[in-house]
């Protein structure tokens, strides 16, 4: 096997700042959103007293989610030693660096007294999972950065395994705290449960590896690199097997509220009644978002077609917002439970009057500060591979592959 | 010049005339203001303290249909109704989106079809989800019980707006062109009902809602001191059955339901 050699990103200048200019382009359209949205107060979006989180959050935390699932290929290399996969890593944890970088973007700017950022630095509340998930998005930061130069930086490398090691374990606890957001909600029917934690977990599994494999393919195919066969086709049946993961948590997460009585209501609304939400469930989550994806992972044919993996992979992130939109805004719409077995048939403050679940209409605004996180990700991600040397020059099997080396 | 003179003439008898009303004024309130601040003297410059926790006990049975006289009353001494409707923006929208305290809910139940009506507002816990999941610790408890968010730290992330049980709070959508000083409210932060804090620091011995509802001739609800076994509150607490909203979350709310 040859030592990797890592290269920057020569993509022809015209390209590379065509890049730049449509990405900074998104961006600047969400920083206006932004200002927008700041100036006016609220009631521009379409966000309510009823439904608080909206489009900005399902944008942040799918970006989270995705951040600290981008950085499991780097783990795979360092922490379990499969060195097939360390070519990747140095992209890996940039990627992952640069979605987490976007996705508290969009949740800082989204905040009703963004000016106070300096308020949620200095005063900590530490029973609050908030908070706390403050200081694990820095630290991630920190661990991820100080892993790169440990790759990058020969003094640094007898240190890679450790700070690896570090990194994952910090990752784990990261996606824990995020779906811990919503899993120490006791008072709404659709949270209140320990299952989001680990469910967050898998899902970051899918959504960084999908989000890795478009980038990776995407990159090496501009500049030319080769990318042999056996660790694409590793790669993407990882992905199916994380998709698995997350359809049997998905499962276990209806099941065991279906199981009792008391959550009836709220699987019946999710499920069956929601509308626009049931339908980005069934159709946007699982169909799109998982089962269309394991059908060409796992074809004989269009699983090994490239731009069929990756237009699976597109699915994935598309069912991955999707899920955000059904966990964070559709859990909102359904009115909170404060009488069991009565029927609120008046209210003056929309307490879910007959069953009527909260209205959320997403405006342009928010919608263009999300596009702006994922932009900001992908401008810091496309300059780092430029810029420094974050790409293998080969994924040729016979130089990442021992076996194929062997063989050879 | 004679215009001048002739302003300059009234100008004078204008001057004797309030200098001796505002002196007559001031002799006739003095005595007025200075018992006040002495009332007002030891609630304000005193900690806040756990000897009290306020709460209430409202009697559904005498909580009238149609009736929203608690509600305005909080509207008109938090200056609710001083949010104006940002120009562009759609009324059944901005329903939504304007900030309450207080509102009136009415019930069925499915069984029976026996109908409740109620007033539904912060509940004041003993263990507020809100003040749990606070990053900054900007949604606090007084030491007499008071759920309230300090509006110097709250950043406007809207978590205890999701983490309340009882969906008591609101968030402030829009520029507020107007307020009063005993409420404080701005853009970009999220509110509730704080039991008319400020009647507490002042020593006063009720709420609007329960000054209104008592003045409809209703006396649904009551509010009192928790702590002291000899208070009303604790008393018709002890006469009447009662419970909490929501007490399978065993947050140990302050403000208490009778007939639901």
């Amino acid at each position: 096997m040859k030592r990797i050699v890592y290269r920057e990103w020569r993509l022809t200048p015209q390209r590379y700042w065509g890049l730049l200019a449509i990405l900074a382009a998104v961006a600047g359209l969400g920083g206006l959103a932004f200002l927008y949205m700041e100036h006016e107060g609220h009631w521009v979006t379409g966000m309510t007293n009823q439904v608080v989180w909206g489009t900005p959050h399902v944008f942040a935390v799918f970006l989270i989610v995705a951040a600290s699932g981008a950085l499991n290929v780097a783990s795979i290399g360092s922490v379990f030693g499969k060195t097939l996969y360390k070519p990747l890593a140095r992209l890996s944890a940039l990627l992952a660096i640069a979605l987490l970088a976007g996705g508290l973007m969009v949740l800082v700017l989204d905040l009703g007294r963004p000016d106070r950022l300096i308020v949620a630095m200095t005063h900590y509340n530490f029973k609050s999972i908030f908070a706390w998930n403050i200081i694990l998005y820095t630290g991630f930061m920190a661990i991820v950065i100080a892993y790169l130069w440990t790759m990058a930086e020969r003094k640094g490398n007898p240190y890679t395994k450790s700070v690896g090691f570090a990194a994952f374990v910090w990752r784990l606890l990261l996606t824990t705290g995020t779906g811990s957001i919503f899993g120490f909600l006791v008072a709404r029917q659709a949270y209140d449960a320990a299952i989001l934690a680990p469910m967050f977990i898998v899902m970051s599994f899918a959504l960084g590896l999908a989000i890795f494999l478009l980038v990776l393919m995407l990159s090496f195919d501009q500049d030319g690199r080769p990318f042999g066969d056996s660790l694409f086709f590793r790669l993407k049946n990882l992905l199916g097997v994380f998709l698995g993961s997350v359809l049997l948590l998905v499962l276990t997460y209806h099941l065991t509220k279906l199981y009792g009585t008391k959550y009836h209501g709220v699987e019946a609304f999710l499920l069956v009644s929601g509308g626009v939400y049931t339908l980005m469930f069934w159709v946007g989550w699982i169909l799109v978002g998982m089962l269309i994806p394991l059908g060409i992972i796992y074809h004989p044919v269009l699983g090994k077609d490239r731009t069929w993996v990756a237009s699976a992979c597109g699915l994935v992130v598309l069912g991955g917002l999707a899920a955000m939109y059904v966990i964070i805004v559709g859990s909102q719409a359904y009115p909170l439970e404060m009488f069991p077995g009565q029927t609120i048939i008046a209210s003056g403050f929309y307490d879910g009057v007959n069953g009527e679940p909260a209205s959320y209409i997403p405006s342009l605004p928010e919608f263009l500060l999300g596009l702006g996180g994922i932009a900001v990700a992908m401008l810091i991600t496309a300059v780092g591979i430029r810029v420094l040397q974050f790409l293998p020059e080969s994924l040729a099997d016979e130089d990442v592959d021992p076996h194929a080396a062997a063989k050879a | 010049m004679s215009m001048n003179n002739s302003s300059e003439k009234i100008d004078r008898g204008r001057r004797s005339f309030i200098g001796v009303t505002a002196g007559t004024a001031a002799v006739a309130v003095a005595p007025g203001v200075v018992l006040h601040t002495m009332a007002g003297a030891a609630p304000r410059s005193e900690a806040v303290t756990s000897d009290v926790r306020w709460g209430m006990l409202i009697d559904t049975a005498k909580c009238a249909d149609g009736c929203d006289a608690c509600v305005k009353a909080c509207d008109d001494e938090n200056g609710l109704n001083l949010q104006i409707k940002p120009e562009g923006e759609g009324d059944a929208k901005w329903d939504q989106q304007v900030a309450k305290w207080i509102r009136k809910v009415k019930l069925q139940d499915n069984a029976t079809g026996h109908l409740t009506n109620l007033p539904l507002m912060c509940q004041h816990c003993e263990h507020p989800p809100c003040v749990d999941v606070c990053p900054t610790g900007a949604s606090f408890k007084r030491a007499d019980g008071i759920v309230m968010v300090d509006r110097h730290t709250c950043i406007g992330c809207r978590y205890c707006m999701m983490a309340c049980p009882y969906k008591a709070r609101s968030f402030i959508h829009e520029v507020v062109a107007e307020k009063l000083t005993r409420a404080p409210r701005g853009k970009g932060c999220v509110e509730s009902c704080n039991l008319c804090v400020h009647r507490r620091d002042n020593g006063e011995s009720s709420t609007a809602c329960v000054d209104a509802c008592a003045a409809e001739g209703h006396n649904a609800i009551l509010f009192g001191d928790l702590k002291d076994p000899e208070s009303p509150l604790s008393k018709a607490l002890g006469a009447l059955p009662s419970r909490q909203i929501r007490q399978d979350l065993a947050l140990n709310t302050g403000v208490r339901y009778s007939g639901v």
